[in-house]
């Protein structure tokens, strides 16, 4: 199922424990400091500097500390965690015991969403082998005083549960609704203590980096956005599936990959994410040009693309969690105006009024969701108008 | 509800509160065991959880109404989800979705009127690259076909009343006429 398009996965070669031991063998702020020079950012899609977010979580002075790892993989079209989960785990693990060692905390958590619960047993089996081998629990790998173990968490089913603070609302036992920042969980996060919040994937990447090296692990990428991105690839392809890709790969690049060259539009981030015509397939999947927090779905030429817009309006207006006015209602309005779309009744001044409300839900809504919410329909709007207005009411096709 | 059956879920919930904690960071697994274990969460099993977490009972309702996992009313005990979100909807969730409705004989967010089977529709399961994709309670079906629903809902239907392997053996004496189907 996973792929590079040269060999095997990046992952499968690295050593397990090699990571863990070097980051044993050093000071705590070398630790930090490798990551740092790696230039890792995280894989959720944010892009947040890791090691900047260690270095927060280790200046804090606080009794106890928590690696939270965000397994609520709830984008549509991702689903790269979902194999690293099932084929990568200890890689996974390894990398919280390393970002554990480096901020000084003692407990982690998987925040694994509700709709993997059947993977629950297999990361409960992978726990209990790393306990027996002394991975975990008191005095990691012999190392004196250092005591960590992982605990997994289910979610409840709640796409908005992917955003760190909703998370750890959700593991504190409220509803998962975005607190204010600041304070950030570095500083403030469950049950008030520092706490990292990182993606599936950037904790598997940690461990990598330890056992073979900031300057192996910048090689790879562009200067700004470093290293190797696992993308989940799905659509109107011949081959979807998850894919490994050095960030900074075209679009163009990655469809030649995939067998999906026909492609009229490529939805780079999920339903969150933007859509691209073909005349921007040159651009690359990079946190200075698209970035992704996985997801590339390609849209095939026989597909109507307000159809595909309404799936996302839907989506989002069905998972906002209700706490702030831009994202509740906005998502609402614009669900509305596709319908006007599709029934041919949408003048181009009420369009403009509608991408002007996009706008202001970037820039007003509280957290990630609302912000990115109307990136579809911006982006479908300014690269795609002649498809989608004047419809008649039956598609003129 | 009975009083002797408010006690037997009072208990319950207390022996679950020992396993899980009585700490706020347990309301969203204990909720979750509730409403696994009675397809439903009761408003008095709300409050008896609101009385041993030491929290408001609307807090608990607020908590159970939020999360799709344990929101609604009492489910069937298959509880079907079809995936709705784009990848699927691009690899024929449509057809898929019908011939549910067909098999089972109620429309999306309706439950059989045995108690059995509730048919939702869920969103992005993570199964992009092999949908449709069909979750019946922890169980993942993927690259479902309208002709493969049939085999899932008979897959669940073997489980209980005169399929059940319990009472196989039974049926399997009955005579001919009474064994249809």
């Amino acid at each position: 199922m996973a792929a590079t398009a040269t060999g095997p996965l990046t992952y499968s070669t690295i050593a397990l424990g090699d990571g863990l031991k070097k980051a044993l063998a050093m000071p705590r702020a070398d630790i930090i400091a490798e990551i740092t020079a790696s230039a890792l950012k995280g894989r959720g899609g944010a892009g947040f500097p890791t090691g900047l977010k260690f270095n927060f979580a280790a200046a804090q002075q606080a009794d106890e500390k928590y690696v939270i790892c965000n397994a609520d993989e709830g984008e549509p079209g991702t689903f790269k965690d979902r194999v690293i989960l099932s084929d990568y785990a200890d890689l996974v693990f390894e990398g919280m015991t390393i970002a554990a060692r480096a901020i000084g905390a003692q407990r982690g958590i998987v925040y694994l969403r509700g709709e993997y619960t059947y993977l629950r047993q297999h990361l409960e089996d992978v726990l209990a082998a790393r306990r027996a081998q002394g991975l975990l629990g008191k005095d990691v790998a012999g190392v004196q005083g250092f005591d960590f173990d992982i605990n997994i968490f289910v979610g409840a089913g709640a796409y908005v549960c992917g955003e760190e603070t909703a998370l750890i609302e959700s593991l504190e036992g409220y509803r998962g609704e975005p607190r204010n920042r600041p304070p950030f969980p570095v500083s403030s996060g469950f049950l008030g203590k520092p706490s990292t919040v990182n993606n599936v994937e950037t904790l598997a990447n940690v461990a990598c980096i330890l056992a073979k090296g900031a300057d192996w692990f910048k090689r790879m990428g562009t200067s700004t956005s470093t290293g190797h991105k696992l993308l989940s690839i799905s659509g109107d392809c011949k081959s979807p599936g998850v894919y490994e890709f050095p960030l900074g790969t075209t679009v163009a690049e990655i469809l030649h990959e995939v067998g999906g060259e026909d492609a009229k539009a490529v939805q780079v981030g999920g339903a969150s994410g933007i859509c691209l015509p073909p005349s921007q397939f040159g651009r690359s999947i990079a946190f200075e040009d698209v970035p992704t927090g996985g997801s590339v779905i390609v849209i095939g030429p026989q597909r109507d693309l307000l159809k595909v817009l309404h799936n996302f309006l839907e989506f989002f207006v069905d998972e906002s969690c209700g706490q702030c006015t831009p994202c509740r209602l906005g998502n609402r309005k614009l669900l509305e105006g596709v319908e006007m779309l599709q029934r041919g009744e949408c003048s181009v001044a009420y369009l403009k009024e509608l991408l002007a409300l996009g706008e202001t839900m970037q820039v007003a809504s509280k957290c990630g969701l609302g912000q990115s919410s109307p990136n579809a329909f911006i982006s479908i709007v300014t690269n795609f108008g002649d498809e989608i207005m004047g419809r008649t009411a039956e598609p003129v096709l | 509800m009975l009083v002797t059956e408010q006690e037997r879920l009072a208990s319950e919930i207390r022996e679950l509160t020992k396993e899980l904690g009585n700490d706020r960071s347990a309301l969203v697994p204990i909720l979750k065991e509730i409403k696994l274990r009675h397809s439903t969460i009761d408003p008095y099993a709300m409050q008896v959880i609101a009385d041993l977490l030491d929290i408001h009972p609307v807090e608990v309702y607020s908590v159970a109404s939020f999360y799709s996992f344990l929101a609604g009313a009492r489910q069937g005990e298959f509880v079907f989800r079809l995936c709705r979100t784009i990848c699927c909807d691009m690899r024929g969730k449509d057809r898929v979705a019908r011939q549910l409705e067909n098999e089972l004989g109620i429309h999306f967010g309706e439950t059989t009127s045995d108690g059995k089977f509730t048919l939702e529709w869920a969103n992005c399961m993570g199964m992009c690259d092999q949908g449709p994709a069909l979750l019946v309670n922890e169980t993942i079906y993927t690259q479902v076909t309208p002709e493969k629903v049939h085999a899932i809902v008979e897959e669940c239907r073997a489980t209980f009343g005169v399929l059940a392997p319990e009472h196989k053996k039974e049926y399997a004496e009955w005579p001919l006429q009474l064994r249809v189907r």
